[in-house]
């Protein structure tokens, strides 16, 4: 497990990256959390569980999802900048790879229900859609703070047949959601799959999360080849959960690039954080000296989680890869700089990792460095955020 | 006494087990609550140790956790506090595993047993998870209470009942704490499986918000834990004398 070419494959038995991950859920959960990780690694080497999976992928999500090279910005920052566009999946985001691969195997699992938490509303459009191709009930928990600010994800997600729910408890936020959707599993597990958005919760989430998001990883690596001739110098992706980095540096963690999580600065478990036990897994979390957690503060609601997934707390403590943050104000002018050089709002979340590279393009990213980035959303849903933020 | 002799002596002298629940820090009153709850009839108290993120609650503990956090409670005031209590029962904290951890399993371990306070309920450390905050426990004196749910297999049964200290906690409803309208089928069910497989006390909780439902499950079971039901009365301004109320009729009840 300590040998760079074992990681980011199997954690140990009880779930373990290192001392992270683990299942720390009340007893009525842990038989279904070993029922779902029995079911996962059979549906895992079952090709005919595999071959269903990269069809729906391809016909019905739009993958593979392209490599694209930026030419603009890269004379703008002076490095390559290279973009691995989940943006361009269905739904709009890399949350579609999940969830598709969930909804599968609650099928398999005979169950008919998927219940699930979001923030952004990206994760709860992605399941609701899942469950509408699938034919399953969906019941989405959302924070009441953020039903206000991605109103137009709500819409989306009541069109598509889902039961919205709003989170009155805590922050009233992603944190808060989650919650709510344990609470649901423990109440309905018997007919209800909980669809989790992150590579978090009890084992084996953190894992089959990160198993369904390798396709970024893997698919990018090939393509990086044949752009490059090469593996890329650095590999950039914002950090909520950690999905969507845990997906891409899946693909390259046995190269020779330079991994970087970026986390929002008002959310940044992995530079603030302390070991902790919370939604299931011992990971880093924002919390007080007594042990209560901490809100986090973020422009993007898909980043307003004052928690990590486990994997990245065992990455970040090997040094394999390195944690950094971005501020709402950075991000804002990336979301600008994005635009108007290539043509591509992106989503706030990956707004991160382009503002981190914009920042330090020629201070800690040596200048012609290649920079893959993966633009894990568009940035549709926040454009009315945006606008007022910017006061255009 | 420890906690499980304690209720071993009360139920092989032919009584039914009654243990209130009472979020610490709720209220300035509320060491009082605890103290009348432990006098009208309890056989042992429950003090919840709030924490901002509740999984196994439902909203009348969450509300009795958010309020109690806002009024500045902490593990340690709570413990202090209950450590120059007036209660003659004995007395068992249930928490969250962050505070714990946060603590350190030692040190707090240390601070209860030197309130104390003679069990620990901790939801979200389940089987897997328990040996490294059981070690400290069982060496300190405070007993690890475990759960069994309705959908714990046998064979893990098997496994909960041998680590299993103070009393069994047999989760009468697949859900979160809260108030139930019925009885859940799954509770006589789990009750006796879990008699089937262990001399400890049987208590049920999660689920049980009224006299009858109490008497009815204790057919089978030898007791209750009764949480939402008196803590919500405690959230509507009961006081410690309409909470004593409450655990008196429960205490009637099961003398029937
Ligand atoms: C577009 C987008 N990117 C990233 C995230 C953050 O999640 P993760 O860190 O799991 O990729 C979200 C979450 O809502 C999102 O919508």
């Amino acid at each position: 497990m300590n040998a760079i070419g074992e990681l980011m494959r199997e954690p140990s038995a009880s779930g373990r990256y290192g001392g992270f991950g683990g299942r720390f859920v009340p007893e009525s959960l842990v038989p279904a959390c070993e029922d779902l990780d029995r079911a996962f690694r059979l549906a895992w080497g079952d090709p005919t569980f595999r071959g269903e999976l990269d069809r729906l992928l391809r016909e019905y999500g739009g993958r593979p999802t392209p490599v694209f090279a930026c030419r603009r910005l890269s004379e703008r920052i002076g490095v390559r900048v290279l973009l691995k566009r989940e943006d361009l999946n269905h739904t709009g985001s890399h949350k579609l790879n999940n969830v598709i691969g969930q909804a599968l195997l609650a099928e398999a699992m005979g169950k008919t229900r998927l219940v699930a938490e979001t923030g952004a509303g990206q994760h709860g459009v992605a399941t609701a859609t899942a469950a509408a191709l699938f034919g399953m009930d969906c019941t989405i928990y959302m924070g009441a703070t953020d039903i206000e600010r991605q109103e137009l994800n709500v819409f989306r997600m009541r069109l598509l047949g889902a039961e919205v729910l709003p989170v009155e408890s805590g922050s009233r936020t992603l944190k808060d959601a989650v919650n709510e959707a344990l609470r649901d599993w423990v109440g309905t597990v018997a007919t209800t799959h909980y669809c989790i958005g992150s590579v978090m919760g009890p084992h084996p989430y953190p894992f089959i999360v990160r198993e369904l998001q390798r396709i970024i990883g893997d698919e990018a690596r090939q393509q990086c080849r044949d752009l490059l001739n090469a593996d890329p110098d650095l590999v950039v992706a914002c950090v909520g959960g950690g999905s969507n980095a845990a997906g891409t540096f899946a693909g390259f963690v046995d190269s020779g690039a330079r991994l970087v999580g970026v986390e929002a600065a008002g959310g940044a478990a992995m530079s603030h954080g302390i070991a902790g036990i919370v939604h299931g897994m011992l990971s880093r979390f924002l919390q007080d000296e007594n042990g209560q957690i901490l809100e986090a503060h973020s422009i993007s609601a898909g980043l307003d989680y004052p928690g990590v997934g486990p994997e990245h707390a065992y990455l970040g403590e090997l040094g394999r890869a390195q944690y950094e943050q971005a501020s709402d104000e950075e991000v804002l002018a990336a979301v600008e700089l994005l635009a108007q050089t290539e043509g591509i709002i992106p989503a706030l979340e990956p707004a991160h990792a382009v503002a981190w590279v914009v920042r330090e393009a020629g201070r800690s990213i040596p200048r012609d460095s290649s920079v893959l980035i993966t633009m894990s959303g568009r940035g549709d849903k926040d454009v009315a955020l945006v606008m007022e933020r910017l006061g255009k | 006494m420890g906690l499980a002799p304690s209720l071993l002596h009360r139920r092989d002298a032919g009584h039914k087990l009654l243990v209130p629940y009472v979020t610490g820090g709720l209220g300035r009153d509320w060491i009082d609550s605890l103290e009348a709850v432990a006098a009208a009839g309890a056989d042992a108290v429950e003090v919840g140790l709030p924490f901002s993120d509740p999984m196994m609650d439902g909203p009348v503990i969450q509300r009795a956790s958010v309020e109690a956090l806002a009024s500045g409670a902490t593990a340690q005031r709570i413990i202090a506090e209950v450590a120059s209590a007036d209660v003659s029962v004995p007395v068992a904290v249930m928490t969250y595993y962050n505070l714990v951890a946060r603590m350190g399993h030692r040190r707090m371990a240390h601070l209860l047993a030197g309130a104390g306070v003679t069990g620990a309920i901790v939801p979200d450390l389940p089987l897997d998870e328990l040996d490294g905050w059981a070690e400290e426990a069982d060496s300190a004196g405070v007993a690890t209470v475990l759960l069994a749910a309705p959908t714990t297999p046998p064979e893990r049964l098997k496994l909960i009942v041998e680590r299993a200290r103070g009393f069994l906690y047999a989760v009468g409803s697949m859900g979160v704490t809260g108030e139930r309208a019925d009885l859940a089928a799954s509770a006589a069910e789990i009750a006796g499986r879990c008699k089937a497989a262990t001399d400890l006390p049987v208590l049920v909780g999660v689920g049980i918000s009224t006299p009858a439902q109490a008497v009815e499950v204790c057919q089978v079971a030898d007791g209750v834990v009764v949480g939402s039901a008196l803590v919500r009365r405690l959230l509507d301004g009961c006081g410690p004398e309409g909470a004593a109320d409450l655990v008196r009729e429960f205490r009637v009840a099961l003398d029937g």
